[in-house]
């Protein structure tokens, strides 16, 4: 009996599904192997590929076995196939065929939109590893150098994720799409990744974190939506990946976290009450408050950009195919098919912003959105106890969905991060203090030197108040190799 | 007075609310309100499949409290609250959660002068997913006799395999194996603790089995029973435990390894997991072994192939026929040099496995040439112990 729980390493590619006796997809993948290990080794920095880093590989899918963790040189990490166990009787919990068998195949009829919300979800996760590859050189310290490894590594396990189903359910189309998977670059003239939000290099290490924190948020927010999908192989492929990316909420959000922990440190240590005080607490060496929020707004209105339209006819045919579902499809009471539901919307009339009901089928993206907004605010609330515990008087929130929009109903008018209409004098004259400036990313680049003794944290960042896999504090994250 | 129990809780302030525990426990035991995720206390049997899927290790707290704190009191807090002296309760590197096989662990590693910490790198261990309630059907998967016919005694390395059910296991950790029966009052007897002589991916690497060396004790209840399956046959298994005699994953931490008899089980483990995982370990791995003669020293065969820089073997003999009676004491007493150099070393890590009666002369030798290199032994023991570098496991 063939095993599927446990990973397999009897061939060159670890996984869970029986490769080595599905001879046409094995032989497609390690065709495609070498490229991607080429991908690899051509993008993070030499010295780093030759250290041996602290990272957790899966060994099996059940939650006792996909979290060991050891010493491993990143180009030597086991990449692999990894699929969530089958659901015995699954049913299609969404659309027109909600509560039909789930498909084991793909439906002839629906074979392009899946493949295309394959290939979009794979372009993503290459992408940010690219967006990331100079980070290792500034790390705040071994600790957090070896959580960006982990994101890096993670995001291309789910690539290969991605790629396996390509090369599985979609013949000849689909191992094109997974070689122009590694033909994409981002930030590339000629070939661009395809969303924009991951055509931009991060920059800084706080950026990493709004950027884990509230861009790979959205990108947790569709493997859930692609984990109700009634297309099984999808469907257990993302649930397994929503286990890695906890991983990557949890870098985000303590990121984030330890750097304002540090500034109300350096604020109260030096008798500094006004957060205004932008001057004085950055002689300190640490970024204040302001400036945080300033990066927040622009990382959580990126993000909100990445679910698209607020009233979409892709999105609807999606939900009533049954290929992508909503979020917690399983714990929502309806019909679950949506017929006669509405949905309360965005949209502008004339330059007012007013909230109408439609269809709730075609504001499937905005209910995730919506969904997405909750899930992001619980972790402002946690900063701001951290803020109020160390006695400074301020509050993050989000800001209005209206703000700096790009996408949607709101794009292209000015309002500002109250959500409030305003003139384009005064959106010119609030931007300085709404969104970073170059001034501001000048500073906080100048804050990025790197710490690699173990134990030490850049000035500007507290130490985690708990080890990776409870090491203890000093505990050497990343073996750096020294040429 | 109600005995302390201990209950499994989660840090507010370390947990990001990702609810990854809550969806892979298997009998709903965690829940969330707008606040805190929290665990059931009524509910939680300690399956431990929460542990390794949480990314913040907020989830990995425990307290022994007289009794449990309610699921209110646990949403309403902000922090977690510090651990309530009772009984001396300490919960670092938890060897065993049932009483019988903490206490038999303590007992193995009392010769360490000291409570046992893990080392620095070491992997974190699995304990108690299966108990004497609830334990996991184990396979012969093979049987075989280590040591020679004409020998009197009877070593055997037997392969267990595990099928379907998880059991992950670090080298330096045991197992329990049921024996079959009934004592006095017709409750089943209590689980024997086996050290696994296979690494973490198993015998035969990611086959879901692991090995035990096993001798034959004269009318041993568990030990006979083991010896005398045959392949097919069926155990009852319970563990893993044990949290702290494992091996550290630096790959240049230098092991120095004690052993006689089945005592070697372990150091089997370690070296396999040396060989097949990290090629190019810059640490030197050091053996000195005891036994009466070469054809009742498990693994005689085998051992001699490992290659002398993986690791450096010392096979010494108390019964060999035409020559002088030596034990692994006055073997270390030749090597001095070699030891002396080990100990002043902060990556070596020094393990003792095997009868209890070794101990003795082991300790006197360290003492002996820690003195002739102007160090006391007890500091030397104890702060090596204390960094988790110090093991000792004689039965």
């Amino acid at each position: 009996m063939q095993d599927l729980m446990n990973v397999s390493y009897d061939t060159q590619i670890p996984n869970n599904v029986g490769l080595s006796s599905d001879k046409r997809v094995l032989k497609a993948l390690e065709k495609w192997h070498p490229g991607y290990i080429n991908w690899w080794n051509d993008l993070i920095p030499d010295n780093f590929q030759q250290s041996l880093v602290y990272l957790r590989t899966a060994v099996s899918v059940d939650p006792k076995g996909w979290a060991k963790f050891d010493y491993v040189k990143m180009p030597e990490y086991r990449w692999g196939v990894l699929l969530a166990p089958q659901v015995e009787d699954r049913k299609i919990p969404c659309g027109e065929h909600a509560g039909e068998v789930a498909w084991q195949e793909v439906p002839g009829e629906y074979r392009n939109m899946l493949k295309r919300l394959i290939v979009i979800q794979g372009d993503t996760e290459p992408a940010s590893v690219e967006q990331q590859r100079f980070l290792g050189l500034t790390a705040p310290s071994l600790y957090d150098m070896r959580n960006l490894f982990q994101v890096n590594v993670e995001e291309g396990r789910h690539l290969w994720a991605m790629v396996y189903l390509l090369h599985k359910y979609f013949g000849a189309d689909g191992r094109e799409e997974a070689d122009d998977l590694l033909r994409r670059s981002s930030g590339s003239e000629e070939a661009p990744r395809m969303l924009g939000a991951f055509n931009e290099e991060t920059p800084d290490w706080l950026s990493f974190f709004m950027f884990t924190y509230f861009t790979d948020r959205d990108g947790k927010m569709q493997l859930e939506s692609l984990a109700q999908s009634g297309f099984d192989p999808l469907s257990r492929t993302c649930r397994f990946m929503l286990t890695e990316e906890a991983h990557h909420m949890f870098v985000g959000e303590t990121g984030v976290g330890r750097t304002i922990e540090r500034t109300c440190q350096v604020m109260k240590e030096n008798g500094i009450d006004d957060p205004y005080d932008v001057d004085k607490i950055r002689s300190f060496g640490v970024i204040d408050l302001p400036t945080i929020q300033k990066k927040l707004n622009l990382h959580y209105t990126l993000s909100l950009d990445l679910f698209g339209q607020e009233v979409s006819t892709n999105a609807a045919n999606a939900f009533n195919a049954g290929i992508k579902g909503r979020y917690m499809e399983h714990r929502i009471d309806d019909d679950h098919k949506l017929t006669d539901d509405t949905y309360v919307v965005w949209n502008m009339e004339g330059d007012q912003a007013v909230q109408k009901e439609v269809p709730a089928l075609t504001a499937i993206n905005m209910r995730l959105r919506d969904d997405y907004t909750r899930d992001a605010s619980g972790g402002i609330q946690r900063w701001n106890k951290i803020i109020e515990k160390l006695g400074v008087d301020f509050k993050l929130k989000l800001p209005h969905e209206a703000f700096n929009r790009k996408i949607g109903v709101f794009s292209g008018h000015n309002f500002d991060p109250e959500g409030k209409l305003v003139s384009g004098a005064e959106y010119d004259a609030g931007i300085p203090n709404w969104l970073p400036t170059h001034a501001d990313g000048d500073f906080i680049q100048s804050l990025m030197k790197p710490v690699y003794e173990p134990g030490q944290y850049a000035g500007w960042i507290a130490p985690p108040k708990v080890g990776i896999d409870n090491k203890p504090g000093d505990f050497e994250y990343v073996k750096l190799h020294v040429a | 007075m109600n005995k302390p129990l201990k209950q499994h809780l989660i840090d507010p302030e370390i947990c990001i609310r990702c609810y990854t525990c809550e969806m892979s426990c298997p009998i709903d035991a965690i829940t969330h309100d707008e606040n805190n995720v929290v665990v059931d206390a009524s509910k939680c049997n300690f399956c431990m499949d929460c542990i390794p899927v949480c990314p913040t290790g907020s989830i990995d707290e425990w307290r022994v409290v007289e009794k449990p704190y309610s699921l209110e009191e646990q949403y309403s807090w902000m922090e977690l609250p510090v651990q309530q002296d009772v009984g001396g309760a300490s919960e670092n590197g938890v060897e065993a959660l049932d009483d019988a096989m903490a206490q038999l662990l303590a007992e193995a590693h009392k010769g360490a002068g000291g409570k046992s910490r893990p080392p620095a790198s070491a992997s974190k261990p699995s304990v108690n997913l299966y108990n004497l309630a609830k334990p996991v059907v184990a396979k012969v998967q093979g049987n075989y006799r280590l040591t020679s016919e004409n020998s009197d005694t009877d070593v055997r390395h037997i392969i267990l395999d595990f099928g379907s059910h998880p059991f992950p296991v670090l080298e330096g950790q045991s197992i329990g194996v049921i024996p079959p029966g009934q004592d006095a009052n017709g409750q089943p007897l209590l689980p024997r603790l086996y050290s696994v002589s296979s690494p973490r991916d198993g015998e035969r690497p990611n086959y879901n089995n692991v090995s035990l060396t096993v001798k034959r004790e004269p009318n041993g209840a568990c030990s006979n029973f083991i010896c005398d399956r045959n392949i097919g046959d069926e155990l009852q298994v319970t563990g893993p435990f044990g949290a702290t005699f494992l091996m550290p994953n630096d790959p240049s931490a230098r092991l120095l390894m004690i052993c006689t008899g089945t005592g070697s089980a372990p150091f089997r483990a370690f070296t396999m997991r040396r060989q097949r995982a990290s090629a190019g370990a810059t640490g030197d791995m050091v053996m000195f072994f005891g036994a009466r003669t070469p054809d009742s020293l498990p693994y005689f065969g085998p051992l001699k192939k490992v290659p002398d820089r993986i690791l450096k073997k010392h096979l010494v003999f108390s019964r060999e026929p035409g020559q002088d009676k030596e034990y692994v004491q006055d073997r270390m007493r030749v090597e001095e040099a070699a030891i002396s150099d080990m100990i002043r070393d902060p990556r070596t890590h020094i393990y003792i496995c095997g009868l209890r009666g070794m101990e003795e002369g082991v300790e006197a030798t360290f003492g002996a040439i820690a003195e002739r290199a102007g160090l006391s032994w007890s500091t030397v023991r104890d702060a090596m112990r204390e960094d988790g570098r110090y093991h000792v496991e004689t039965y």
